[in-house]
C-alpha cells in the first residue's frame, strides 16, 4: 500500500469520535467572524453597524486575488465590528452580529437533492467558489479559487481525505455522510482545472469511508479511491502529492502545479459542490469536539463565528481537570488562550488535554539518536537545526534549509529527550526568513 | 476557567519513547550475553560486574553532585548503568577490582562526564575505560580465565584469546561461546539475541552491526586471499572465525552503535561501520595487538562529527522522480 517515502511516524489515532455521526449544532446568540480567516489579505467589511444580515449575506469582501470574502452564517444585525482574540492569540478585527431567527438568503437552495450536472464554464465554476469565500478546509486556508487557478497545466487532482491528525473526524464523517456531494464536488474541481484524473486519498485506517467512496466512485468517470498506509504527515500537501503519483514538490517558490498535481481537503470539495450546485457560500463545517476526557464526543455540523465554548458544552461541558484546549489536532494545533474564541473556515476540531496529558516531558541533553532525522518527513536533521538556532548560526541554518521545514511536529513527537526541537526550529525559521525577505528587497 | 489553560506550540503529544527507556532496552539486551558470562566464568564474572557498574554509578554520581555542583543527579537516565555494564562486558573474569575500579573512573570521568555528560562525549567511554587500562596494564588484560571455573576468581587459571590461534578454534565454540575471553564478547548467539530484542524494539537501526561485519569479513577474505597459501574455502572459513572471535560482535552490536558517538544518517552509518570492519581486519592481521575492535570503534569515533558534516540525509524533492 502506498504511502510517501521519506520519514514519518505513527502516533496514536484515538480517533473518539470516528462512528458518530454529524449532528447540527444549535444557533448561538451571538456570531464573530475574523476579517483574516485564510492566508493572504485580510477580507474589507462591507457593512456597517446596525446593517440587517441574512444567512449567506456577504459581509466582507476579499482584500485582493489571494484573500477571501467572509458571509455571515446567522441572520441578524451587525453589532460591532471591533477586535477580538481568535484562535492564534492575538487581538484581530472582526464583524460581531447579534443572532435573530434563522433567515436565509433566497438564493441558497436549501433542498437535499443531490444536483449532478452543470453547464457552467470552469471560469464560472473557478468564479462561484471565489465568491462563496472557499478556503482549504484542512487547516491551512489557503484560498480555493487561487489553487483553481494554477499558473502551469496540471494532469492530477488529488482530493486529501487522509485527516492523518490524531483525533480528528470531521472529514472522515463527511465522507460517510455526503459521499455524492463530494464526488460532485471532485468533479467540479476537474472541470475547473481541465484535468481527467483525481484521486481521493484516504488511509487505512477508515476502511468504511474507503470502501464506500470506491461504491460511489463508480458512478464518476476518473475518480479513484486511493487508500494508503497511516503515517503522519501523510495530509501534508507534499507528503500527499508524494504518496499518491510519486511526485516531489520542489523547494518554494516551486508549487504542487509545478509538479502537475492540485491538493484540495476534502471538507473543500463538499463546499466546493454547495457553493457550485446550491449556490451556498462557505458559513458552516463539521468540527470535532473530542479529547479522552470529553463526556460525549461528537462530530458538530456547526456555523463559523460559534463560540468554541458551545460546542465543548454541547459534548458534554469542560472537564474539570482540563489543562489544554487545542483549536485543530494534536499534532499541528494550536493551543487557545481562552474558549471564547469563534469557530472559523479552518476549524478543523477542538480537542481537550488533560492537566496531565496537556504537560510536556522534562528537556534532557540531546544523545543523538538520529531519531528525528529518520522522521523528519522534510530529510532534514532537526537536532541540528535546533542547535544551531539556539546558537543563533542562521546562515548556516539557512544552507541546512531550515526554510524547507513543515513544522509537522514529527521531530519533537519522536525525540526521546523530550527536547523542544520545533519551537527552536520555528524561531530559526522566523529569524531566517527575515533575513532572506531583507536580502531580496536589498537586491 | 480560561486564565487556567496552558499553552504552548504544537505537537501536543508525544511518543512516550525516553532516554530511560531505550538505556532500559540496550541493559535487557545484554542480559543474554551477561547471564551466559556468569555461567561460563562464575563468580568472577559476577564480580567484576557488579563492580564496575557500581562503581560507574557511583563516580557519575559524586562527579556530578562535587565537580560539577549539578543539583540534579544524571544516574536516572541508566546510561551510567550501560556504561559499567560495557566496561565489564570488556573486561577478563580475574581482574582485580581496583583496576576495574580505575577502568570506570576513566570511563566515567575522562570518557563522559570530562565532556559534559551524556551526549557530550566524542568518544564510546566504556570502550575508553577498556583501552586504558590495556595500555596500562597489558598482560592482566591479555589473559583470560579459561572457561567453567565456577569459584574461582583471581586465582583463576587463564589461557590465550583463541584470536592467537584462530584456524584451531572451533566454529561452534566460538559461536556458542565455550572460549576463554572477556566476560561478554564470548557468545556470539546470544549477542545475536541481543541484536534482534535492539532490532525489534526500534532501539538501533541494522546499518552500523551489518557493515562492520560485513566489511571486516570482505577485508579479512581479501587480505587472507592477497597473502596466498592458503584455499580459497579456508580462507572464508577463518574470516567467518574472525566475525565470531574477539570482541566482533560485542563491538559491532553494542558498542559502535552507541547513539552519542556513532553517526546520524543511514549513509554515514554504512560508511562508519565500513571503516570499522577495514580498521579492526588490518589491527589484527597486521598490528601488533591480537584484539582491534576498541581502538577500530575509537577511530571512528573520532571521524564521526566529519561523517556527520559529508553525509546529509536524503532530502526531501533533491531528485524528483516521475
Amino acid at each position: 500500500m502506498k504511502t510517501f517515502r521519506i520519514g514519518g511516524v505513527h502516533p496514536q489515532e484515538n480517533k473518539l469520535s470516528a462512528e458518530k455521526k454529524i449532528e447540527v449544532m444549535e444557533l448561538p446568540k451571538q456570531a464573530v467572524f475574523p476579517l483574516s480567516q485564510h492566508i493572504g489579505a485580510p477580507a474589507v467589511p462591507c457593512v456597517a453597524r446596525g446593517a440587517v444580515v441574512k444567512v449567506g449575506t456577504k459581509i466582507a469582501d476579499a482584500g485582493g486575488f489571494v484573500s477571501a470574502p467572509i458571509h455571515s452564517s446567522v441572520s441578524g444585525k451587525v453589532a460591532k465590528i471591533d477586535t477580538i482574540v481568535d484562535a492564534s492569540g492575538y487581538r484581530k478585527p472582526a464583524i460581531i452580529i447579534d443572532v435573530e431567527g434563522d433567515e436565509w438568503e433566497p438564493t441558497i437552495d436549501r433542498s437535499e437533492a443531490l444536483v449532478r450536472d452543470t453547464t457552467l464554464e470552469p471560469k464560472e465554476i473557478v468564479a462561484r467558489v471565489q465568491e462563496a469565500g472557499i478556503v482549504g478546509m484542512g487547516g491551512a486556508c489557503f484560498p480555493a479559487h487561487v489553487k483553481l487557478s494554477p499558473r502551469t497545466p496540471v494532469d492530477v487532482v488529488i482530493i486529501n481525505a487522509v485527516e492523518c491528525e490524531p483525533y480528528l473526524t470531521a472529514d472522515h464523517s463527511l465522507m460517510m455522510e455526503k459521499p455524492d456531494e463530494i464526488l460532485v464536488g471532485v468533479s467540479l474541481i476537474m472541470k475547473a482545472v481541465g484535468v481527467k484524473k483525481a484521486y481521493i486519498a484516504i488511509e487505512n485506517n477508515k476502511p468504511d469511508a474507503i470502501a464506500l467512496m470506491q461504491e460511489k466512485a463508480k458512478g464518476f468517470a476518473g475518480i479513484e479511491v486511493c487508500p494508503l498506509r497511516v503515517k503522519y504527515p501523510q495530509g501534508g500537501e507534499k507528503q500527499l502529492i508524494d504518496a499518491v503519483v510519486g511526485r516531489q514538490v520542489p523547494n518554494p517558490p516551486a508549487l504542487p502545479a509545478d509538479v502537475g498535481a492540485i491538493v484540495q481537503n476534502v471538507g473543500t470539495a463538499f463546499a466546493i459542490y454547495e457553493a457550485v450546485m446550491k449556490n451556498k457560500p462557505l458559513f458552516e463545517r463539521v468540527v470535532t469536539v473530542t479529547g479522552k476526557s470529553v463526556a460525549e464526543p461528537k462530530n458538530l455540523l456547526t456555523r463559523m463565528g460559534t463560540p468554541m465554548s458551545l460546542l465543548i458544552e454541547r459534548a458534554g461541558g469542560m472537564p474539570e481537570d482540563t489543562g489544554k484546549v487545542i483549536g485543530g489536532g494534536p499534532m499541528m494545533g494550536k493551543a487557545l488562550l481562552n474558549t471564547d474564541v469563534p469557530v472559523c473556515k479552518g476549524s478543523s476540531g477542538i480537542l481537550l488535554m488533560t492537566e496531565k496529558e496537556s504537560l510536556r516531558g522534562e528537556a534532557q541533553p540531546c544523545i543523538r539518536c538520529s531519531k528525528c532525522v529518520t522522521a523528519c518527513p522534510m530529510g532534514l536533521e532537526p537536532y541540528l537545526l535546533q542547535k544551531l538556532a539556539e546558537h543563533t548560526d542562521w546562515e548556516r541554518a539557512e544552507a541546512e534549509q531550515i526554510m524547507t521545514c513543515i513544522e509537522c511536529g514529527s521531530c519533537q513527537f519522536t525525540c526521546p529527550a523530550h527536547r523542544p526541537l520545533l519551537d527552536w526550529i520555528r524561531m530559526g525559521k522566523g529569524t531566517v526568513g527575515g533575513i532572506i525577505r531583507a536580502r531580496a528587497a536589498k537586491s | 476557567m480560561s486564565n487556567k489553560l496552558k499553552v504552548s506550540l504544537s505537537p501536543h503529544v508525544h511518543s512516550g519513547d525516553s532516554i530511560r527507556r531505550n538505556m532500559d532496552w540496550v541493559i535487557i539486551a545484554l542480559l543474554p550475553a551477561m547471564l551466559w558470562s556468569f555461567y561460563v566464568f562464575g563468580l568472577g564474572a559476577v564480580i567484576v560486574t557488579l563492580t564496575s557498574v557500581a562503581s560507574c554509578m557511583l563516580f557519575e554520581w559524586a562527579i556530578n553532585k562535587y565537580i560539577l555542583k549539578n543539583p540534579k543527579t544524571t544516574l536516572s537516565d541508566g546510561s551510567a548503568i550501560v556504561t559499567g555494564l560495557l566496561l565489564a562486558f570488556n573486561l577478563p573474569s580475574n581482574l582485580p577490582l581496583y583496576i576495574i575500579i580505575m577502568g570506570a573512573l576513566f570511563a566515567i570521568g575522562v570518557g563522559k562526564m570530562s565532556f559534559g555528560g551524556l551526549g557530550n562525549n566524542i568518544f564510546n567511554p566504556a570502550l575508553l575505560g577498556r583501552v586504558f587500562l590495556l595500555i596500562s596494564f597489558p598482560v592482566k588484560m591479555t589473559t583470560w580465565p579459561v572457561p567453567h571455573q565456577y569459584t574461582a576468581y583471581a586465582d583463576a587459571t587463564t589461557g590465550a584469546t583463541p584470536l592467537a590461534n584462530l584456524p584451531e578454534a572451533g566454529l561452534g565454540d566460538l559461536f556458542f561461546g565455550n572460549i576463554g575471553g572477556s566476560l561478554g564478547e564470548v557468545s556470539a548467539l546470544l549477542l545475536l539475541v541481543g541484536f534482534a530484542i535492539l532490532l525489534l524494539r526500534k532501539i538501533i537501526s541494522w546499518h552500523i552491526p551489518v557493515s562492520i561485519l560485513f566489511s571486516a569479513f570482505v577485508f579479512s577474505v581479501l587480505f587472507y586471499a592477497i597473502r596466498g597459501g592458503m584455499p580459497f574455502g579456508d580462507i572464508c572459513m577463518l574470516s567467518l572465525k574472525h566475525l565470531l572471535a574477539g570482541g566482533m560482535m560485542l563491538g559491532a552490536i553494542f558498542m559502535a552503535t552507541d547513539y552519542v558517538t556513532s553517526p546520524m544518517t543511514h549513509k554515514g552509518m554504512l560508511i562508519y561501520g565500513a571503516c570499522i570492519g577495514f580498521l579492526v581486519i588490518c589491527i589484527r592481521l597486521f598490528g601488533s595487538y591480537p584484539e582491534g575492535m576498541s581502538f577500530a570503534i575509537l577511530i571512528m569515533n573520532g571521524f564521526t562529527p566529519l561523517i556527520n558534516n559529508a553525509c546529509k540525509p536524503k532530502r526531501f524533492a533533491k531528485e524528483v522522480k516521475k
